[in-house]
């Protein structure tokens, strides 16, 4: 299930590069990645890139990125470097994870 | 290791005996009687420093190079660069293993506030890793170092738990054999976190315990479910060259073999006195004797003996430096050098205190190991006692003592008497322990000291009960009588003075002879003289009583003769010629 979403912002030119941690399909990794989209849907609109690994299939990928937790969301950018592990179910911990102002809503 | 003590001997029934791989640490495949349990994880507990680290990464690299077992060394506090640096002075060369595929070290690294947790999660994340480093090296060991990181990575305990026994038996399954680090635990629990409960086959403890300063490393196995094992604390070294090093030496049986052997002391005078011909080879000699008694000196003197007979030697010395020893015995004649450039002498200086007794114990019988001598000398055995209380002195070199006698090892131990008290109160109650005692004692008279030696004990062999005096010149040592004249026993120049004495006495009566045996002469002589002249004189006496004897004859023949003729001329009868011829 790598899907690959991508939504530019033409006004900002901040990209926001996630890319989120599963193994399988599970009920956690299916509930981040729904969660993860709403989230970003609602703050980072057109702003963002997701991409999802699956670790069963690459598992050599999770030393590079020090994945311990499944799932886990890496920000890669902007930096510095964020992680938020967990199936993404509080919304005010993501947006502190992933150190958003709830003002930068567009 | 020779000799094993509190372990049990390897089970008859193997088929059902647990199956353990070996763990390649010295020492530990004999405490436990075969290695780690196969295929289980084991749990190394200690304090941060109590080599955990080095533990869990020598099982590792043992398996790799000795046993063909690859491993993945999963490091969640040093990263693999560290690791590399930490473990190249043991001489793991930690990147050849890499390269060959024969060792994998992941560094896991989780930062707390690096990570934020929202919701539910599992750490399938750890063990995809563990399994791809795993399947990608086909390893069979595995070391988990610490695994309790975890619980200061992340905050939720509950899901750690689960998780970390879903791990373990995960491994198991793997058929993998596991070591799991764990930091030591305050009160009733082994570990910080309670890791013993999901690591329950076998539990290694390792201390790192300061006493009066001074630190010892233990090792102890808390538990080794299935198996017999060795229950004792085991001091253990972490040296230079091979890291952990465990000394699974207690107090061993009095099984030793005795010999008939001799070896010579060094001393001629003292040979003689020991029934001719010295210590009995793999006996234990104790030299006690007071500040400057000259201990050292006899220690060196056997050493040398030792070397001269192309023995080995290994001088342990606690209180000079090799150098010290060596330029000291010089000054005695005995050249320690020159043994020590041949090889066969080697001396150990180190400082009472600089470690504790168990690791002075370990360190001097891994040196024994290594060097293999026929003969031992410590000196002085009485500096310990700094180190330990005096029970716990005892009971050390009872361990070395017996270590010694059963690889016979001949081993001389000198022990400073008290100056103050009484000459026979060793400093540590170690003579019972001792074949040969021998005391260095100061005589005092005349206002000097000299030194004294008496034979306390000597075990299976005649032995002189006579004080000698010690005299110690540019040429060695030598054992000199002491003088028994009316005043007693006189030693140094009280007895040489009496020697004197004797000797003018002795020269005296010899000069009188001497004259006397002149005179004699001379008067034998003026007697034979004498006789030689009244012989003359005898002599001439006899001559003249024969000369006239002769005479007479002559002129009674000359008459006889007149007679007759005046006979015929007168006709005389025949009587009277026979009556002239009768005459």
């Amino acid at each position: 299930m790598s899907t690959q979403q991508e939504m530019t912002d033409e006004e900002n030119g901040e990209v926001w590069e996630l890319r989120l941690y599963v193994a399988g399909q599970t009920p956690k990794s299916l509930a981040a990645f729904a969660n993860l989209k709403k989230f970003c849907e609602e703050h980072l609109c057109g702003r963002y890139r997701i991409e999802v690994i699956d670790l069963i299939e690459h598992p050599q990928l999770a030393r590079g990125d020090q994945i311990v937790a499944v799932p886990t969301l890496v920000r890669k950018l902007p930096p510095p470097l964020r992680k938020i592990i967990g199936d993404l179910s509080n919304t005010e911990k993501v947006l502190v994870g992933l150190d958003i102002r709830p003002g930068n809503k567009t | 290791m020779d000799q094993v003590g509190g372990a049990p001997a390897p089970s008859g029934d193997s088929a059902l005996a647990l199956a353990k791989v070996p763990s390649g640490i010295q020492g530990l495949d004999e405490i436990t009687a075969g290695g780690l349990p196969k295929g289980r994880p084991t749990l190394v507990v200690g304090k941060a420093g109590s080599g955990k680290t080095l533990f869990a990464m020598q099982f590792l690299v043992n398996g790799a190079v000795h046993y063909d077992e690859p491993g993945v060394f999963v490091s969640f506090e040093e990263t693999a660069e560290d690791l590399v640096k930490n473990v190249r002075s043991l001489g793991f060369d930690l990147p050849g293993l890499i390269e060959e595929e024969k060792l994998s070290i992941d560094y896991v690294r989780i930062e707390k506030s690096e990570i934020e947790e929202t919701g539910e999660y599992d750490l399938d994340g750890l063990f995809i890793r563990l399994g791809y480093a795993i399947d990608s090296i086909g390893a069979k060991r595995v070391a988990l170092d610490t695994i309790e990181v975890l619980f200061s990575g992340l905050s939720n305990e509950g899901i750690i738990r689960a998780e970390l026994r879903r791990l373990l038996s995960w491994l198991k399954e793997k058929g993998v054999t596991a070591v799991v680090t764990g930091e030591s635990g305050q009160g009733e629990c082994l570990t910080r976190h309670g890791l013993e409960e999901y690591v329950s086959d076998a539990v290694i403890l390792l201390d790192h315990r300061v006493t009066n300063q001074i630190s010892t490393r233990r090792l102890r196995i808390v538990k080794y479910r299935g198996s017999t094992h060795g229950t004792n604390e085991y001091p253990f070294l972490i040296t230079a060259r091979e890291g952990i090093v465990i000394m699974p030496v207690t107090t061993l049986g009095l099984e030793h073999e005795a010999l008939e052997d001799r070896v010579s002391t060094g001393i001629e005078r003292l040979d003689a006195m020991l029934g001719g011909r010295g210590y009995y080879r793999g006996s234990s000699v104790l030299i006690s004797g007071a500040p400057g008694s000259g201990k050292t000196s006899f220690a060196a003197a056997f050493a040398d003996a030792a070397c001269r007979r192309g023995e080995r030697c290994l001088y342990f010395a606690f209180e000079e430096s090799p150098s010290q020893i060596v330029r000291n015995m010089r000054s005695i004649g005995i050249d320690l050098q020159a043994w020590i450039d041949a090889g066969n002498l080697e001396i150990r200086s180190s400082r009472p205190t600089a470690y504790g007794l168990e690791t002075h114990l370990a360190t001097m019988l891994r040196d024994v190991q290594i060097f293999r001598p026929d003969a031992v000398v410590v000196d002085p055995i009485s500096s310990l006692i700094t180190v330990g209380s005096e029970a716990d002195t005892k009971a050390m070199l009872i361990r070395f003592v017996d270590y010694l006698k059963v690889n016979q090892i001949t081993g001389l131990f000198t022990d400073l008497t008290r100056a103050d008290g009484s000459p026979e109160q060793a400093r540590i109650e170690m003579s019972s322990l001792m074949d040969v005692w021998i005391l260095l004692k100061f005589i005092e008279s005349g206002s000097e000291r000299d030194r004294g030696l008496y034979i306390l004990k000597s075990r299976g062999m005649a032995h002189s009960n006579q004080v000698r005096e010690v005299i110690i010149t540019d040429e060695g040592i030598d054992l000199a009588d002491v003088y028994l004249g009316p005043g007693g026993v006189l030693t140094g120049s009280a007895r040489y003075i009496s020697e004197m004495e004797e000797g003018e006495e002795v020269r005296n009566r010899e000069d009188e002879l001497r004259a006397r045996r002149i005179e004699a002469d001379r008067k034998r002589k003026v007697l034979e003289a004498r006789i030689a002249a009244l012989q003359a004189e005898c002599q001439g006496v006899q001559t003249e009583f024969d000369r006239f004897s002769r005479e007479l004859d002559r002129k009674k023949r000359a008459q006889s003769e007149e007679r007759g003729h005046l006979a015929r001329m007168r006709q005389a009868d025949r009587a009277a010629r026979e009556h002239d011829r009768e005459q």
